[in-house]
């Protein structure tokens, strides 16, 4: 689904990440930690190619995303679902617009899909704040919210960075219980945080592969999680 | 051809979910439509002039290179002698479709804007006039001018030729002037529509990461952009056309003593033109803004 292999990347002369080696099963929850400025980030962006790997291979969905061009990323992103910390919404649509987008932007009919759309409010806890403006929306409201845009189109592969960063203890067990069961449902999940409290959290619900991110390269978190 | 026509139609029918996804740019509009309509309205102008000036270039090619004038100058008692001999000349010269003496009328009608309509032509010692129309292979003005000397002694001829071709030159180049202009219109408007798209793309730039985010193509992006461009600059070229279709409406109608500035605007079926510049201005818009947002969203991720 998701293949990175040697992958490094370089930024502003520096090396962000080193000889990179990743495979992302489907149905797979993995969970990406390390410290702030470690790499995170990055490395999400090269799973949905908002970046392209300095040297190594990245592979989406079974293609090289060096040979893939700027519509065939933009299409496999329609299969994968982004949830940003600062989650980037058009402050001029409500809530219901902004989680529609992915419909919009793929040529549905989005007003075909109204049900669709209220059940996934529904399951966020959003029903009530659907025409709402996001500036209107508290932190978790929004980080909610962007869960359910990601989640809008069905995709194979959810990409999560720091979805709990900004919010409280509850509202972070709230979004990771819907993480979780996006994953039963078979989607595969890929979680970064520097959070290990949620991680140990989640190790009840789900049977997650930890990912730590320490002096450029990733490895397998071991048992002190 | 029907293809990329049909494409336009659909871009410009419009998505008005699409059209909800790029916010309201303030400036940028406003610029735009300020801009389509000065343009546009300054296109009028070149287009009547450009118009205009072909006309002119057209009866001055077509008037004078036909005719030449004989001019005779002798004493009073000799004219009419003289003029007769070089008419008899003339009817016997091939290529002289026909020749005939002015009248006094029309020799005072010609000396009327520098003397008043009443001049006494006839108290006056000034030479006759003959008007040649050539035939269509034309005659050999030098072999006229020497039979005329041998003949004619006070007898000059004047076959325009020395002030006819640079009036007709002139003319046809204030016609390549005017076109031009508008074609310089046209590559201003062009600028100023990409430095508007760019500023509206510069300021859309978070919308345009999350559209990507979420999976737009860069041709659903620049849609949603080169159509808002286009449809500004197609109402704004409107109004400007309008406005300088007025304008030239408002001038002072064609007149002989105001000669050719009188003459500058639209006659007939040519004032079907100006319909044509706003199609144009929407026709620049589109191709500036695509150019502007393709260029743009190649440098995002």
């Amino acid at each position: 689904m998701i293949e990175l292999e040697n992958v490094a990347y370089n930024y502003g002369g520096g090396e962000l990440l080193s000889d990179v080696t990743l495979k992302v099963a489907p149905g797979s929850f993995h969970f990406l930690t390390g410290p702030s400025g470690s790499g995170k980030t990055t490395l999400l962006k090269l799973c949905y190619a908002a970046l392209i790997p300095t040297s190594g291979h990245a592979t989406l969905f079974d293609r090289d995303v060096r040979e893939m061009d700027r519509d065939g990323i933009a299409l496999a992103r329609r299969r994968i679902g982004v949830v940003h910390q600062d989650c980037q919404f058009l402050d001029h649509l409500s809530i219901a617009e902004n989680v529609a987008l992915p419909l919009v932007v793929s040529g549905r009919d989005a007003l075909a899909e109204q049900a669709n759309l209220k059940d996934l409010l529904s399951w966020v806890g959003l029903s009530q704040r659907a025409n709402a403006l996001p500036p209107e929306l508290s932190g978790g409201e929004r980080q909610r919210a962007a869960l359910a845009r990601a989640v809008i189109m069905s995709p194979d592969v959810i990409l999560a960075d720091e979805p709990t960063g900004n919010v409280d203890w509850d509202m972070s067990q709230r979004l990771l219980t819907l993480l979780v069961e996006l994953n039963r449902m078979g989607k595969t999940v890929m979680v970064a945080t520097h959070d290990l409290g949620l991680i140990r959290a989640a190790k009840s619900q789900v049977q997650a592969r930890v990912l730590r991110i320490a002096a450029r390269r990733v490895q397998l978190a071991g048992a002190d999680l | 051809m029907i293809g990329a026509l049909s494409r336009f139609a659909t871009l410009m029918a419009g998505d008005a979910q699409a059209d909800r996804v790029v916010p309201p740019t303030g400036f940028t509009a406003h610029l735009t439509l300020f801009s389509a309509a000065v343009m546009t309205f300054l296109a009028v102008f070149a287009l009547a002039l450009s118009l205009a000036t072909g006309r002119l270039a057209e009866r001055w090619s077509s008037e004078l290179a036909r005719s030449s004038t004989l001019r005779i100058s002798a004493p009073v008692e000799q004219i009419a002698e003289q003029t007769q001999a070089a008419l008899r000349v003339l009817n016997t010269t091939e290529g002289v479709a026909s020749a005939r003496a002015l009248t006094a009328e029309e020799q005072r009608a010609l000396l009327a804007p520098w003397f008043g309509p009443d001049v006494p032509v006839e108290d006056l010692p000034i030479p006759q006039l003959i008007e040649i129309i050539e035939d269509a292979k034309g005659y050999d003005a030098a072999g006229l001018r020497l039979r005329l000397q041998a003949e004619v002694p006070g007898a000059v001829l004047d076959d325009h030729t020395r002030w006819r071709r640079p009036l007709v030159r002139a003319a046809s180049r204030l016609r390549m002037l005017g076109l031009v202009s508008i074609l310089m219109i046209g590559a201003a408007m062009a600028a100023m529509i990409t430095l508007a798209a760019q500023a509206a793309l510069a300021a859309n730039a978070q919308v345009i990461a999350v559209l990507r985010l979420v999976g737009a193509r860069d041709i659903y992006i620049s849609n949603a952009f080169v159509r808002r461009f286009t449809l500004r600059a197609l109402a704004g070229a409107g109004a400007g056309m309008v406005l300088g279709a007025l304008a030239i409406l408002l001038l002072p109608a064609a007149q002989d003593e105001g000669g050719f500035l009188t003459g500058l605007g639209f006659q007939g079926w040519h004032w079907l033109w100006p319909l044509v510049l706003p199609p144009a201005a929407g026709a620049v818009a589109f191709v500036a803004t695509r150019n502007a947002a393709q260029r743009s969203l190649r440098s995002m991720p």
